[in-house]
């Protein structure tokens, strides 16, 4: 009895979880503009989706900020994580504490900050803006990937790698990085999909008709609902599905113990609350 | 380790993109338009107190708190049902939690505009039941909704995660001792899963408070809450003071309440657990 | 479609939703090998915004007749060389002179029409003549309401009988008054989704203006447009290039495509609006070119009031709109 209540319970839950993306998919094939009723099956609105030069530019466009932001996040958060790893005392605290504020910050609040910054530096508002924006939103997450594996590292390593002659340089590429590298794919990865789910950041800090997929889907929903927009979603909705699969099974290859890239992913979604806070606990232990 | 210098491009981009912006806001809170460039004058935040403001800013508090409570009450029953699942179907649960968290935001949330419309799907379905039709698109309800499904995850997975890892023999010992199943619940497993709870709370009220998006397509432009007034002010009024200082306050306000949550949440966890 | 990494030149036009037939912007990018970012916005005072807050670098903007005048007085509009826009010559000598730019040096029409209400015959059965009917408790949660500052004001202005460009406090205040009257009877505040939302039959009564009436009523006969005898707003858009602009000449040639015969009579039918241009108003189906909608008779529009830039008292306006959304 217990067992069948809470099959239903789950049940329930998810199915209204899915509702809303089944019936996206399927009004996605709908040939009829009206919601109410089903007027037979037709690609009429992929059709037209591939043909929509809004939505193919700023598909571009979100793509190409999320692989730029996200490799030169990558590198600098990287390097930052590094450094801060060598700083101690109250200098590591407060540089620490800033490098929350994206984290914790309301996005809208992180947004128009840099609005501000970006007119008040005479920047026109576009790609670029959006780019700058997006690579100092990823930055912190990728700090807070690797630092907690250069924790792990032995501290005499490098040390050693420069006694028997390494440059500094060498015993970073052959001696630290190997280690740290899960920590980088991580932040990488991680920061490739805040990039590509951000609207609010992304919404205040371009202009100029410069968009990304979400902003687009904002237009247009203002427009009310239009079936393109069902076919779109659709699309992310399977490569999403796809990206996910083929992680799965190639982490799961390489890591015998299941379960666990599923629960981090999980954990990377819910993304700054859970991120900022965990950290923030450890910091205060 | 002399790495110290790796860090010296991230102090310098933090303290453009990061220090600077928020000094930026901080300036614009301040200041009103002059007959030469900006004076000092605190009628911005003057503005925020008045009745109408505060409205607004009670609004969202209101529709956020609502969100939360929603989100806690039907989130832990499942986080708890998952954490006891048996593995292999414990998985394939989590995952199907966090797939739809992986679709665009916007899109999760236009998809209950189709549904929730007079005509749409929802009151086709309740006719077809022979149920009386509802309207809730463009209401509270329709906001709260939104909230709802877009931040129950987020609930779910910290206290999936801190219960899945309460160590049994506790439980165990527990039951030994003579405890039913619900003063268990009670003394052992809720205490352990406080932080949990806290988390997911902390993550669902601060986007849900913050939020312009959803009380803009769910809300038709009847239910301004914070996000709203600071979207209205910089980018169709144009009075980035005004903007700024409400910003402000949100920025202050989210700070504290982070501040709190996670001191309560680290001296609840250790009374929780001796 | 084309990526950002060829030299071609751009040109940044920004535009009301749904205000151009999308076909036309391929066109003019073949024809004449550039790339178009195209940018939409929902109101005049977006627009403005997005524009004077200094970050964007558009190169044709569409406003309407008051914001043309605001923006020509702030110096920044650019003078357009009607040299390069022979196509001018097709603009109705009506809708040239007119007092928002009365050499027309700074814009050159595009589309014109009036603010009025979209309503469903099966829902409304009294006739529809007054703005009053949008403050009946009959039809509470099925108005939608048009979410632009000016519009929404002067609407509550015109009910009181006063005009839609007063700068008096007091009677701008009874204004803020009756729309807060208005807030619980209101279904939404839209601008662009009014369209979609009364094809849908999902409100009774919409403020939209007349190109989307037309638009409208075309998808859904049940629907009829009315422009209310005591009063009603005309309007006229046109397209001006900001100094904002580093391609003027391309902007130039931008605005005379969308004169040409052929494009603006796409315009003109894709959208439903009122076109001034001569031949392509000749060249329209019949069943356009007789909608009483998008061209009324002079009489239907006799009581409207165009409007104009009501200078300082706009933070008035700012300060009115945002209490009632806030409300």
């Amino acid at each position: 009895m217990v067992r069948f209540f809470k099959k239903c319970y789950v049940s329930i839950i998810f199915a209204f979880l899915y509702a809303p993306i089944l019936v996206l998919t399927l009004y996605s094939f709908n040939d009829s503009r009206s919601r109410g009723n089903w007027g037979g099956f037709t690609l009429r609105w992929y059709s037209e989706l591939f043909q929509n030069r809004q939505i193919l530019s700023s598909l571009y466009n979100t793509v190409m900020i999320a692989v730029l932001s996200a490799v030169i996040a990558t590198v600098i958060g990287t390097a930052a994580a590094i450094g801060l790893h060598a700083l101690q005392g109250y200098k590591r605290k407060v540089v620490m504490n800033l490098t929350y504020i994206p984290v914790i910050n309301p996005d809208i609040v992180t947004g128009i900050s840099l609005m501000l910054l970006f007119v008040f530096s005479n920047l026109k508002l576009g790609f670029l803006t959006m780019l700058l924006a997006h690579i100092t939103f990823n930055i912190p997450y990728v700090i807070l990937s690797v630092l907690p594996k250069l924790k792990q590292l032995d501290s005499n390593l490098y040390e050693a790698a420069l006694d028997l002659g390494a440059t500094p340089w060498y015993a970073f590429r052959h001696v630290i990085l190997p280690e740290i590298m899960p920590g980088v794919v991580t932040g990488l990865l991680l920061a490739f999909t805040l990039s590509i789910d951000d609207f609010v950041i992304s919404f205040f800090t371009t202009g100029s008709g410069v968009a990304n997929l979400s902003i687009t889907v904002y237009s247009m929903a203002r427009l009310g609902i239009n079936p393109t927009i069902n076919a779109v979603s659709t699309l992310m909705f399977l490569s999403v599905l796809i990206l996910l699969i083929v992680v799965n099974l190639r982490t799961n290859k390489d890591n015998p113990k299941r379960g666990r890239v599923n629960e981090k992913q999980a954990y990377n979604r819910s993304r700054r609350f859970s991120t900022a806070r965990s950290r923030i606990h450890e910091h205060a232990r | 380790m002399k790495t110290k210098w790796a860090a010296s491009p991230y102090l310098v981009w933090m303290v453009i993109f990061i220090v600077v912006p928020i000094l930026l806001v901080c300036y614009y809170s301040l200041t009103v338009p002059a007959e030469t460039g900006r004076e000092f004058s605190l009628a911005n935040f003057h503005r925020f107190l008045e009745p109408v403001y505060m409205k607004v800013l009670f609004r969202s508090v209101k529709l956020a708190v609502i969100a939360t409570a929603i989100c806690f009450v039907v989130g832990y029953p499942l986080a708890y049902i998952l954490a006891r699942s048996n593995f292999q179907y414990k998985n394939i649960l989590v995952m199907l939690l966090v797939v739809p968290m992986w679709m665009n935001f916007l899109l999760r949330t236009y998809a209950w505009l189709t549904i929730l419309e007079r005509n749409g799907i929802l009151n086709a379905l309740l006719t077809w039941l022979g149920l009386p039709r509802v309207n809730i698109l463009y209401t509270e309800s329709a906001v709260v909704l939104g909230m709802v499904y877009n931040f129950l995850p987020f609930m779910v997975l910290p206290i999936f995660s801190v219960l899945s890892k309460i160590d049994h023999s506790i439980i165990e010992a527990a039951e030994d001792l003579g405890a039913n199943s619900l003063t268990v619940f009670r003394r052992i497993i809720f205490p352990l899963s406080l932080p949990g709870v806290i988390s997911g709370i902390t993550m669902v009220f601060m986007p849900a408070v913050t939020t312009f998006v959803i009380s803009r397509l769910l809300g038709g432009g009847q239910f301004t809450l914070i996000g709203n007034l600071i979207e209205q002010q910089f980018l169709y009024v144009g009075d980035w003071g005004f903007g700024s200082a409400i910003s402000l306050v949100m920025m202050i306000l989210i700070m504290l309440s982070m501040a709190v949550m996670s001191r309560f949440a680290g001296e609840e966890r250790g009374l929780g657990l001796w | 479609m084309s990526m950002r990494g060829d030299k071609k030149p751009t040109l940044y036009v920004y535009n009301w939703g749904d205000y151009i037939d999308e076909d036309v912007i391929d066109r003019f990018e073949k024809e004449y090998d550039v790339r178009v970012v195209y940018d939409t916005f929902s109101t005049n005072e977006d627009m403005y915004v997005k524009v004077t807050s200094g970050g964007s670098k558009y190169d044709v903007l569409f406003p309407s007749d008051y914001m043309i005048k605001r923006m020509i007085d702030e110096d920044l509009l650019e003078k357009i060389d009607l040299d390069n826009v022979p196509n001018a010559k097709y603009i109705d000598p009506r809708f040239k002179d007119l007092d928002h730019d009365p050499n027309n040096e700074y814009s050159v029409p595009y589309m014109w029409g009036t603010l009025g209400i979209l309503y469903n015959k099966k829902m409304v059965s009294e006739p529809v003549d007054s703005w009053d009917i949008l403050w009946d408790p009959k039809y509470s949660k099925q108005i939608l309401m048009v979410d632009s500052q000016r519009d929404a004001v002067g609407i509550a202005l015109q009910k009181l009988g006063y005009s839609l460009n007063s700068v008096d406090r007091n009677e701008l205040e009874a204004a803020k008054q009756e729309l807060i009257k208005q807030k619980d009877l209101v279904l939404a505040y839209v601008v662009d989704e009014a369209k979609d939302k009364m094809i849908a039959e999902e409100a009774a009564l919409a403020v939209v203006w007349s190109g989307d009436a037309v638009f409208a009523m075309r998808e859904n006969p049940n629907l009829d447009y009315a422009v209310p005898k005591n009063g009603g707003n005309l309007w006229f858009d046109g397209m001006v290039i900001p100094k904002t602009t580093q391609n003027k000449e391309l902007a130039e040639a931008f605005i005379n495509f969308m004169n040409e015969p052929a494009i603006a009579l796409a315009n003109a039918e894709y959208t439903g609006y009122s076109t001034p241009h001569m031949e392509a108003r000749k060249m329209l189906p019949q069943e356009l070119a007789n909608n009483k909608a998008a061209y009324p008779a002079d009489e239907d529009i006799a009581n409207t009031e165009v409007f104009v830039h009501v200078g300082e008292m706009l933070r008035e306006y700012d300060r009115i709109w945002t209490e009632v959304k806030a409300y």
